[in-house]
């Protein structure tokens, strides 16, 4: 069980923002007269904390104002087949995951493929909360508070090439690590693709942590996606493996059963699973007796993300 | 008299069988466990999972008796049906309840929702097929729970027997359902787990059938009168 005080204190509640963001600029402005060396400038730089909570997290101001599920809620109710395929099964079984060291292999149409240690990737990144809804594929949804930043910030840095239309991602796939994958649920490794465009997109993020805490192993420690207007398994977590293409990429769910979840899989209230409908979501955390809520074009981002899919037959790239 | 031990066992199967009831109240009230992030989904879990175990053991109860010679077991198969009838009944209540919220409109007024929860559940009968599957096995079910009586078995007789074999049919619907509701073919290992126990034990009546004919057939050609089956309504 969790106490009550890991639950609630964002770093940002303990540092008022403007503290945080009055540090910044004594120590630029410190830099900048020659107090300090060049190399303190570099305070943003993201790191995974030793104490596990992350430090000069800024707030996103986008974020939804919806209520925030709990840290137990996130944590111990969720899909990570590699651990099993309960939903409690993360939680149970994913403290074999060894999320340091941890490095990811860049590869295909870029200009700097290669291996990079997660402190390569994380270093020139400064760290925001966002709270997005999350809509899993199974009708289910949650608010959760994500530490990270756009992802592509960190796709611009492998300086993609004109070749590079889509990006795929790879999950961890080691049985050592992860009871999961001993059996043929999927076609393991798990990986997910993207357009560039939505890659690239604002919106798209590569995460850390959440609730300000470094990412728990069970929600895809060290480094994941998440892709607010899709379908959760759109995401991956765990990361090895990033790799640009000029084709549209293999997906697991889309490889297991392709009529039931496509390339694409936005969230759409109108394009129904083949077997349930799509129309109405249960948030959790609002209670037994709570309605189920309906559920929004894209998730509630139409207005951000409209623009990537003009003149695209959504019921046919489901 | 009722013999002690049908009496003692009775109280077992009573008590057994509302333990996993006792449990979600539990859970649900905050005393002792915790229904999980998501509550509905597990209440809906546990309750169809114990009606499908109930209506596996009931289907048990007559070969397990055949093999021991145990009669009187079948004073217990009725208890177990209706147990399995009662957490379907919880199953579906759950569904139509508090997932779709058919009495939401009642609480939060019909415009509230944007969506309506009985034409959802309309739809979802109609349309999803593994919700067709389940609500059909469940409606099969109510002639049989209704007509469990003795008064009616007495009633109806020879016909008894032959409603009550719908039963099978409840079971295979309702193994089709949990397989078809399962997210991809990927995640199977438990329905195939109940498909497997299905399939012995029809397949253990299907050989009892068959042994009988065969009896039947040799006692004919030996010119003597088919040994009658010992005992009636035998599934």
């Amino acid at each position: 069980m969790f106490k009550r005080w890991d639950k609630d204190i964002k770093p940002s509640e303990i540092t008022p923002e403007a503290s945080f963001l009055n540090r910044r600029q004594l120590l630029q402005g410190a830099v900048a007269a020659g107090l300090l060396p060049s190399i303190m400038s570099s305070v943003e730089a993201a790191t995974i904390p030793a104490n596990g909570t992350f430090e000069g997290v800024t707030k996103w101001s986008g974020s939804t104002t919806e209520k925030v599920n709990s840290f137990q809620d996130i944590t111990t109710y969720n899909n990570y087949y590699e651990f099993g395929t309960g939903k409690d099964d993360p939680a149970a079984n994913a403290h074999t995951l060894k999320p340091s060291p941890w490095s990811v292999q860049v590869t295909g149409a870029a200009g700097k493929t290669g291996t990079y240690t997660l402190e390569d990737i994380l270093k020139p990144h400064a760290l925001e909360e966002r709270i997005y809804r999350h809509r899993c594929v199974e009708a289910w949804s949650m608010v959760v508070p994500w530490v990270g930043f756009p992802l592509g910030d960190l796709l611009k840095r492998f300086e993609p090439t004109s070749q590079a239309k889509y990006v795929q991602f790879f999950t961890l796939n080691d049985r050592a690590q992860m009871p999961g994958v001993r059996y043929p649920v999927l076609d393991w490794p798990y990986r997910e693709g993207l357009t560039i465009a939505e890659a690239m997109h604002p919106l798209t993020m590569a995460v850390v942590g959440l609730y300000g805490k470094v990412l728990p192993n069970q929600n895809g420690a060290p480094l994941r996606t998440i892709i607010p207007w899709k379908y959760g398994f759109k995401s991956t977590k765990s990361i090895v493996r990033i790799h640009f293409t000029d084709k549209q990429p293999e997906t697991s769910w889309n490889m297991a059963a392709a009529q039931e979840y496509g390339f694409y899989s936005n969230v759409n209230p109108n394009v129904d699973h083949p077997r349930w409908s799509q129309a109405s979501e249960r948030r959790l955390g609002t209670g037994l007796f709570a309605p189920r809520i309906p559920t929004q074009m894209f998730n509630g981002y139409t207005d951000q993300v409209a623009d990537l899919y003009r003149g695209l037959d959504l019921v046919k790239n489901y | 008299m009722t013999p002690r031990w049908v009496v003692v066992t009775k109280v077992g199967i009573w008590a057994a069988c509302l333990t996993p009831l006792v449990l979600l109240i539990l859970a649900g009230a905050g005393v002792y466990g915790s229904l999980g992030a998501n509550d509905v989904e597990t209440i809906l879990n546990v309750c169809g999972k114990t009606g499908l175990n109930l209506l596996m053991l009931t289907l048990s109860v007559t070969p397990i008796r055949r093999s021991t010679g145990i009669n009187r077991l079948v004073l217990l198969r009725r208890l177990l049906g209706l147990f399995a009838f009662f957490y379907l009944v919880l199953h579906f209540l759950t569904y139509a309840l508090l997932d779709l919220g058919l009495l939401y409109p009642l609480i939060y007024g019909a415009t509230a929702l944007g969506i309506s929860p009985s034409q959802q559940l309309l739809a979802d009968i109609a349309e999803r097929p593994f919700i067709t599957v389940g609500f059909l096995g469940l409606v099969l079910l109510i002639p049989l729970a209704v007509t469990s009586t003795h008064g009616f078995q007495r009633r109806l007789g020879r016909r008894w027997a032959k409603l009550h074999r719908l039963v099978y049919v409840v079971a295979v619907l309702g193994v089709v359902h949990y397989w078809w509701q399962v997210k991809s073919d990927t995640d199977v290992a438990e329905p195939a787990l109940y498909s497997l126990l299905l399939a012995v034990l029809l397949g253990v009546r299907l050989h009892h059938r068959s042994v009988n004919a065969k009896a039947a057939v040799a006692a004919a050609n030996a010119g003597v009168q088919p040994p009658q089956p010992r005992e009636k309504a035998s599934h």
